[in-house]
């Protein structure tokens, strides 16, 4: 291939990405912008950069709602649920990879066989029951139901396979117990299974909405994808509030992917594959 | 297997002798020993699986069999007896055209969003795909959209697609009219399949990456040879040997778009006029809004066999002339 020939595929290879990238990035610059804006220039004509930036768009956004609350609500159901999933995932994956029982893998297909269950043929009865114990507008109604969930299972079970099983044969001798050789041995060495179940955990819980749309109906549990939702039918007419508010409630999510993203796609395309 | 016969599995594995004393003399522990492992194995996995699959159990697998039973009644959600009606609710449903439309919806939206992810997502994967600079930074930027809340990513393009919005008075400088994108049905429809596919772009050209990278380098260099060139690389080596990737995200788009309900929520909240009014949605607005638990249930249960049945036979017929 020719020198000039591969140095015009590169600069059209770059321009397409460039291009492909502005128009997905768009919508985000637009979010920010717009949310330090002034009310009077919000409208037309569309330009990027305001003339002049209005950071108080953001403490009279988060005066208008009850932010606070929210954020901590989807905080306390994060937490609950990437506990759970660490927790529950992790000891579910341990009798699936390393122990021998009859229908381990009958289990493990049945599992992974309710991965592809829409939320929609669940949701109806799984509502009945937190109506009927009696968790409607509860933390326990965000948390509990998904206390474990079988990607994690899937994710964490893979790894432990990839580990030697003479780990456990030399911990046993020395005397270990099943959980001592989980705990002390095997969980050290799955940190980044660890570390990619518990980023998307968090992902799952911070931005979910259907079920905590359902099991709460006051503000005191309504978590901040709620709380975002109910704020932009209020706020509809004003965008520089409504963005100052989508803002708030997006960050935390983009900010965990930016820090982990390594892991993070790593971890996904293994998984992907791996299915 | 014994603890004798996996040391020596161990051993052939590694391919070495095994020379660690504490596996050597686990080849040798007494027989009573490895029983009451066995058992204690049982145990372990009882307890270790126990809370994960009394949680999947009590909230996916039990509700999936008692949709189909609430199916069968007339239950409005709140009372406490719940009328058995045979299978009245899907002789109701025939007759039903939000149930019609919804259906007619949910397909040319799983439509529209596979076949946009394919062509994305091999798109991007193909310019990404090869070591240059500033790869890393295109790939956050692709990625932004999948790990952005959906009510967030749709309050945003809410805004931007309003008739008043950022787009239509771009549109409107540059000579082009007004485009009602959210108040018109077809359009609207048009506007969530954009929205779906911009969100899931990153995913789908992480999954089109990985499978590229996995690509024999062989085959591309004897196509090099005989003369085979970029484009003709990509049409008969590249496309067809990603044939089960692209299973696996036209399967994982219709996934997405049948469970599809936050973004619809947030955008246009089924409308207008039923427009963008997806079976997911449909079970949501009555069951939980006009209080038909369930025929909430019969419609999850009959719409999610017909988009299965219709999916599968697209796929029958798409797939013959793909491979």
């Amino acid at each position: 291939m020719s020198r000039p020939y591969a140095a015009a595929r590169a600069l059209g290879r770059h321009l397409l990405l460039l291009g492909l990238s502005v128009l997905i990035v768009a919508p985000f610059a637009w979010m920010i912008t717009t949310s330090l804006k002034s009310f009077d220039k919000v409208h037309q004509p569309p330009y990027l950069v305001p003339e002049q930036f209005e950071w108080s768009n953001y403490p009279q956004a988060l005066a208008a709602a009850p932010f606070a609350g929210y954020y901590l609500n989807s905080v306390v159901m994060a937490a609950g649920i990437v506990a759970g999933h660490l927790l529950l995932d992790t000891l579910a994956a341990y009798a699936l990879a390393r122990l021998r029982f009859p229908g381990r893998n009958a289990i493990f297909l049945g599992l992974v066989a309710t991965m592809l269950v829409p939320t929609f043929l669940t949701v109806l009865p799984a509502f009945d029951l937190v109506i009927r114990f009696g968790w409607f507008n509860s933390y326990t109604a965000l948390i509990v139901p998904r206390l474990a969930d079988v990607f994690g299972i899937v994710v964490i079970r893979g790894y432990l396979l990839s580990l030697p099983m003479e780990l456990d044969e030399a911990a046993r001798i020395d005397g270990a117990n099943r959980m001592q050789i989980l705990f002390r041995i095997l969980l050290p060495l799955s940190k980044p299974a660890l570390v990619s179940v518990a980023v998307f955990s968090f992902l799952f819980a911070w931005n979910d909405f259907l079920w905590p749309l359902l099991v709460t109906s006051d503000d005191q549990y309504r978590t901040i994808q709620l709380g975002l939702a109910a704020f932009t039918s209020k706020y509809g007419p004003y965008p520089h509030y409504l963005m100052a508010g989508t803002v708030i409630a997006a960050v935390p999510a983009i900010a965990i992917f930016m820090y982990l993203q390594r892991s993070l796609v790593r971890g996904l395309a293994a998984t992907a594959v791996k299915e | 297997m014994g603890v004798r016969d996996r040391t020596a599995e161990v051993g052939r594995r590694l391919g070495t002798p095994i020379t660690h004393p504490a596996v050597q003399r686990a080849g040798t522990a007494p027989l009573r020993a490895r029983r009451s492992y066995r058992r204690g194995d049982l145990i372990t996995a009882a307890l270790c699986l126990a809370p994960a699959l009394l949680v999947i159990g009590l909230f996916v697998v039990y509700p999936l069999v008692a949709t189909g039973l609430l199916s069968l009644t007339s239950w409005d959600g709140i009372s406490p007896d719940r009328p058995f009606v045979g299978l009245d609710n899907y002789g109701k449903l025939i007759a039903d055209p939000a149930f019609r439309n919804s259906m007619v919806v949910t397909v040319l939206y799983g439509l529209g969003v596979s076949a946009l992810s394919v062509i994305t997502g091999v798109g991007a994967a193909a310019l990404l795909n090869s070591a240059f600079r500033g790869r890393a930074v295109y790939r956050t930027a692709f990625f932004l959209p999948v790990v952005t809340s959906s009510i967030a990513a749709a309050a945003v393009w809410r805004y931007l697609f309003d008739v008043s919005g950022p787009v239509n008075s771009a549109l409107q400088r540059v000579g082009l009219g007004e485009t009602n994108w959210l108040g018109d049905p077809h359009l609207a429809l048009v506007s969530l399949t954009l929205l779906t596919v911009w969100k899931q772009l990153g995913l789908n050209t992480v999954l089109y990456l990985t499978a590229m990278q996995a690509l024999p380098a062989q085959v591309y260099e004897a196509a090099a040879l005989d003369g085979a060139g970029p484009w003709q690389r990509m049409r008969h080596i590249t496309l067809p040997l990603l044939a089960p990737m692209t299973f696996f995200v036209v399967v994982q788009a219709l996934v997405v778009t049948f469970q599809s309900f936050d973004l619809v929520y947030q955008l246009t909240a089924g409308g207008p006029m039923g427009g963008t009014e997806v079976v997911g949605f449909l079970v949501y607005r009555t069951a939980f809004v006009t209080g038909q638990f369930g025929y909430g249930a019969t419609i999850a249960y009959a719409g999610f066999a017909l988009v299965f049945a219709l999916t599968w036979i697209q796929w029958r017929l798409g797939g013959k002339d793909q491979t």
